[in-house]
């Protein structure tokens, strides 16, 4: 038998990990003369008591979804990818060629083959670090790292010297063409009788961020890749007795997740921002790690710590502007589920081991 | 002798959990003596060693040394009190070299250059006094194993440790280098060092020891003097004279030859011949029982069978030649061809520990077009059959989706024979098919796989536990250091015979039975 | 490109390349005892705000230092702590300390100073100010040495000869030292040094803290003597670089120096781009200048050009075997 029940290792721990987050953060908060309830309750009137707050919170939320969803992916094959961050920054070049050089005659065609575009745009930035790590063993966390640095490097070149049009001073795209504007919650949901999110960013990339979590939660337990990628990630020797090839499950999984990363920008560039800016992708790359660690890399963990994150994030921008509170807590608390769900994991699970063996003890 | 024992051991005793590796264990050694601790894999011989270096704390006993009682807490106070080990695995820094290997932990002072040419003089002194020649400059990794071998006990005499203890270190040197080994070992008895040899080969003990001590299974069964013993003696000890579980089965009725073994070499990937170039075949209806200590080579075998390891020679499967490297060498292409594989340990290969035991049904044979529905696995259906195997196999408890590592060792196992088993093999390559595993589930599993062979399927069985061997094989091939000592049959051999044989002890018998078989 | 272009361009490699020399350095000890440190960064950033902070309040720019060194030392026990105590994954350890820095940085900056999350500018004591090196304007006037010796060896602030004096130190240390020899084992195959009765654990602490240190004094350069005051995020990477340095120079004290010479080098030019287009009569984009680094370490550790072999025991916490 497992030392704790399963739902503890799922539910409790993280939840343990989380409170101890939001602990250490309160104590930040007083420490600089700010109330830590007044600044909670703050936050989730800006994020979650109007349509609008939910319309950023939903917008930060999907980008979350699928940085998140990337990192998930090569977890199950016991892989850290790093470079969501730089893989979406791929993507969205791949959206901008997509939006800028294609003449899309409808925003439904033109979602696909952008989409399209980032999937493969990223899938590509995260073939070259798996390559390596399968044929000549680089190791993965840092040839990511380093890619991440490139993308960075190729993505100013491309703004500044190819995108840029002419006479701006913006590293930045043109505006996209009008037709491959995506329709915000806004102009779904909103009425004249009924205003709804009203200037929020959140728009029709959320619910392909939502399909993207049945996607993946199909793929790694409803198909023979995903079977083979979970057998993987949990024993190579295993994986190498039943015939599974270690070098084509790395390299299919980091291709999963660097487009899962790279899809990230339809939602900022063609759905937000309609161009492709030098910062859009805003370390969501490196939230995907805090949101994968939080769900337990399960898709529908990963959809809940993606909300979670999106109303940080919103409720941050809120106290920002209402208080000295600088939106950087909201790093610092990022920081700190990292660390304790991902590092010190063994430091919350050891005392919860032992209390639930004594728990057991007790009943026998 | 009257002075007092250099080492002695009163009433050790040390459990893992629920299991008891060391129970009230004794041994006195005198002091100039070479002791031998035999015994086979698992008996708890290496746990008692690592008890006397520190590494484990003994839940009960005392040791003493040179008369005095001494606790042993960490590895440090091994050190101090005069013990050296030489352990299976050796414990250099590999790209040092071997002057920086001999002083690290033993510098004297906080620079290195003293220290180094200390060592360098102190081991120039050494080399001449017990033979033992090493390059001091050489790095560890550019060195052959025996060499690296004398560096570890060049550690232990660097810090001047009066009693030496190695383990099983012969397991990995060339005959030569065994035999130089025990030329040192020789000498260093002569200059007074007293050694403890921990092996499980017979001729070593008869070869160089003073006094042995036989362990089985967590007990020490026998303390006798060298001269006074024999190999048949220490072999029937060592194996114990255990009541067969005898297997009721019908004479075998061999019918044409399912696979064929030419010639076969495996090379690991630190360069070691494993398997030297055997022969062997099976037929259908039959069950070739390979039978040898742990590390001859049997593991490589089987592994190179299911696919997993690459070699060279020839292996043909119903005929068939199948690739032994390369592309089309994996276990996808080997299950193809007919053969199923419960690997010898379950929990490393055979299962996914975090998966369910319905994933692990259709392990191996995941991508069988009976398993999909369309572009997903048809896990119902999955979990259906899984149900009805577990039900078959009495797997307790029969719930498909407890993840593997929450059933016990047998019905582990009985997961693993289900999936391979019900798959209708032409060939079965079963190892270990009963370690860990409780007596009610070791005679279902033999009885499964004694029923396989009577609807005329092909198996290859590996097995460390002889009475298994004995009991289920209608041949019998022992394997040592990589080769195929000899073939016997099962009604004609003993338990004794069969032990020589393991421990690298053949006559011609043996041979010409081969070739007759 | 005439002389003095050229002193001036080496003058300002050596200025860039002092911080990554110093993280490279830090990262070199704690990487050889086995403790992957990808928090580089993050140690280095909170050290140049801590020293910039307490220099400007104390007025002591050796007090900044010390502080600087103080906070990153909290760090390296935070990374101490999950990777060696709890044995947890030391990557996303140090990630998750170098983000901690990067919120709390700004967050503890915005409560004390409220100037958008930087210090104050620092001035005179406050600062590392550059030192003349004796002879430096005698010589000045000698044709070739002297404009070398005083443009490009004399001139910098003392950080920048401890950390070229902590290359032969830390060479000395690794290799000439039993302190050096138990480190280097410890990375390689901790197993040795525990089977002949030395602390794995307080090795690999004191390596870590070691690194701490280092880091600690790579950020109070950044914040106290490459630049007047601490800005947000002003290591803006340099943390990789240096991570990427130390492959580069696969974990050795000179390599290292080389290698962090040739990306301030890089750095430099990123500056005068113009240098290259009038030495070479190519243009060459700044961007990929900037990226040079990261793509060479990327070639080095995929082995196509020598192999950089990492400590073997790196990333792996220690557990005894059975």
């Amino acid at each position: 038998m497992g030392k704790m029940p399963h739902w503890a290792d799922i539910v409790l721990i993280p939840l343990i990990s989380l409170l101890l987050a939001a602990v250490l953060s309160s104590l930040v908060i007083l420490a600089i003369g700010e109330n830590p309830i007044a600044a909670f309750k703050l936050m989730v009137d800006g994020a979650l008591m109007r349509s609008a707050g939910w319309g950023y919170t939903l917008y930060y939320a999907t980008n979350f979804m699928f940085t998140g969803l990337a990192v998930a992916v090569a977890f199950h094959a016991r892989m850290f990818n790093i470079g969501g961050e730089g893989q979406a920054m791929l993507g969205g070049l791949g959206v901008a060629f997509a939006c800028l050089y294609i003449p899309w005659p409808h925003w439904s065609i033109a979602i696909l083959g952008a989409s399209t575009a980032a999937a493969l745009f990223g899938a590509f930035w995260a073939l070259i670090p798996a390559y390596l790590q399968a044929k000549r063993g680089s190791h993965i966390v840092i040839t990511t790292i380093m890619f991440n640095f490139i993308a960075a490097a190729l993505l100013n070149y491309f703004l500044v010297n190819v995108l840029r049009p002419p006479r701006s001073m913006d590293p930045a795209t043109a505006k996209f063409p009008e037709p491959t504007h995506l329709p915000s919650f806004q102009d779904m949901f909103s009425t004249a009788e009924n205003p709804l999110f009203r200037g929020a960013p959140a728009n029709v990339t959320f619910f392909i961020a939502v399909a993207a979590c049945f996607l993946v939660w199909f793929l790694i337990w409803r198909t023979k890749l995903g079977y083979e990628i979970r057998a993987f990630g949990f024993s190579e020797s295993g994986a190498k007795y039943a015939g599974i090839s270690p070098v084509r499950i790395t390299v299919i999984a980091m291709l999963i997740s660097g487009a899962l990363a790279g899809l990230m920008s339809v939602n900022t560039t063609m759905g937000e921002s309609e161009r492709l800016v030098l910062n859009s992708t805003e370390g969501a790359g490196f939230i995907g790690i805090a949101v994968a660690l939080m769900g337990r890399s399960h898709p529908f963990g990963v959809f809940l710590a993606a909300i979670l994150f999106g109303f940080l994030y919103q409720g941050g921008a809120e106290l920002a502007l209402w208080t000295d509170i600088p939106r950087e807590l909201i790093v610092v608390i990022q920081a700190l589920v990292i660390l304790f769900t991902g590092a010190l994991d063994n430091m919350v699970r050891m005392p919860l081991e032992k209390l639930f063996l004594a728990l057991r003890k007790g009943d026998a | 002798m009257t002075t007092a024992p250099a080492i002695e051991l009163k009433g050790i005793s040390k459990a893992f959990g629920p299991v008891q590796a060391n129970k009230d264990i004794s041994i006195s050694v005198q002091p100039g003596t070479i002791h031998g601790i035999i015994g086979e894999n698992g008996a708890g011989k290496s746990t008692l060693m690592s008890i006397l270096y520190g590494f484990y704390k003994a839940d009960k006993g005392e040791i003493f040394i040179k008369g005095q009682k001494t606790a042993i807490p960490d590895s440090q106070a091994a050190i101090a009190a005069g013990i050296g080990m030489v352990f299976q695995h050796f414990k250099l820094v590999e790209n040092f070299t071997v002057l920086e290997n001999i002083i690290l932990g033993a510098e004297d002072g906080g620079l290195l250059r003293p220290s180094l040419a200390k060592a360098r003089k102190e081991l120039a002194h050494l080399a001449a006094e017990y033979e033992l020649n090493v390059d001091p400059d050489a790095l560890i990794e550019n060195l052959s194993v025996g060499h690296q071998q004398r560096v570890e006990i060049l550690k232990a005499l660097y810090r001047q440790a009066e009693i030496l203890i190695l383990d099983e270190p012969t397991g990995v040197l060339t005959p030569a280098e065994a035999d130089q080994l025990f030329r040192i070992l020789d000498r260093l008895r002569e200059e007074g060092k007293t050694i403890i040899l921990i092996t499980h080969k017979l001729r070593e003990i008869m070869d160089i020891t003073n006094t042995v001590s036989v362990m089985r299974r967590g007990e020490m069964t026998a303390t006798v003097k060298t001269s006074e013993t024999s190999p048949e003696h220490l072999a029937e000890l060592m194996v114990g004279r255990k009541v067969l579980l005898r297997v009721d089965k019908k004479p075998a009725t061999p019918g044409e030859t399912v696979l064929e073994v030419e010639k076969l070499r495996v090379i690991d990937d630190k360069g070691v011949e494993r398997v030297k170039g055997i022969d062997l075949h099976v037929r259908k209806g039959e069950i070739l029982g390979i039978a040898g200590v742990a590390g001859n080579g049997q593991s490589e075998l089987l592994e190179v069978l299911g696919g997993i390891t690459d070699a060279t020679g020839t292996i043909r499967m119903n005929g068939t030649n199948l690739p032994l490297s390369g592309k089309g060498a994996h276990g996808q292409s080997r299950r193809h061809a007919g053969i199923a594989h419960v690997p010898e340990d379950r929990q490393r290969e055979g299962l996914i520990m975090e998966y369910t035991a319905w994933e692990n049904v259709v392990f191996g044979y995941h991508l069988d077009p009976e398993y999909q529905k369309g572009m997903l696995m048809d896990n119902a259906g999955i979990q259906a059959t899984a149900q009805e195997k577990m039900d078959r196999f009495d797997v307790r408890p029969p719930h498909p989706k407890l993840a593997a590592k929450n059933f016990s060792g047998g019905n582990q196992q009985k997961i693993v024979l289900a999936r391979e088993i019900e798959r209708n093999p032409d060939l079965l390559l079963i190892g270990q098919p009963t370690r860990g595993v409780d007596i009610g589930a070791i005679e279902f599993i033999h009885q499964q796989i004694v029923q396989l062979r009577d609807q005329g399927k092909a198996i290859l069985l590996v097995s460390v536990e002889l009475d298994e061997i004995l009991s289920l094989s209608d041949r019998i091939a022992v394997m040592f250091d990589g080769h195929m000592m000899g073939e016997r049959d099962p009604a004609k051999t003993d338990e004794k015979e069969l032990g020589l044989m393991m421990a690298g002890i053949s006559d011609t018998k043996a041979t010409q039975e081969q070739a007759h078989g | 490109m005439d002389f003095m272009t050229l002193l001036q361009l080496l003058d300002t490699t050596v200025r860039l390349a002092t911080p990554l020399l110093l993280a490279c350095l830090a990262g070199l000890y704690s990487e050889r005892a086995g403790i992957f440190d990808i928090g580089l960064e993050g140690k280095m950033l909170a050290a140049a705000f801590f020293s910039a902070a307490f220099a400007y309040s104390t007025g002591s720019v050796w007090l900044g230092l010390l502080a600087g060194i103080g906070i990153s030392l909290v760090l390296s026990a935070i990374h101490g702590l999950a990777s060696i105590t709890f044995r947890g994954n030391q990557l996303i350890s140090g990630l998750a300390i170098t983000m901690l820095a990067g919120g709390m940085t700004v967050l503890i900056a915005q409560d004390w100073f409220s100037q958008g999350g930087r210090t104050p500018q620092l001035e005179g004591a406050a600062r590392f100010n550059p030192i003349t090196l004796p002879f430096a304007e005698a010589l000045r006037d000698v044709p070739f040495i002297g404009p070398l010796y005083y443009e490009l060896i004399s001139g910098h602030p003392i950080l920048v000869y401890i950390a070229l004096a902590l290359v032969p130190i830390t060479w000395w240390v690794l290799f000439r030292t039993r302190f050096g020899l138990r480190l280097r084992a410890v990375g390689e195959n901790p197993a040795s040094v525990d089977t002949a009765g030395v602390s794995v654990v307080t090795l690999r602490y004191s390596a870590v803290m070691i690194c701490g240190v280092l880091c600690g004094l790579a950020g109070a350069y950044l914040a106290t003597a490459l630049q007047a005051g601490f800005v947000k995020d002003m290591t803006a990477g340099r943390g990789y670089i240096a991570l990427a340095a130390l492959i580069f120079a696969k974990w050795r004290p000179w390599y290292a120096l080389w290698a962090t010479l040739l990306f301030g080098l890089f750095q430099a030019l990123e500056l005068r781009p113009d240098l290259i287009e009038s030495a070479l009569g190519v243009k060459v984009q700044v961007q990929l200048l900037g990226a040079l680094p990261y793509i060479l370490t990327v070639v080095i550790l995929a082995g196509f050009v020598g192999k950089a072999i990492p400590p073997r025991a790196g990333g792996e916490p220690y557990v005894k075997e059975r």
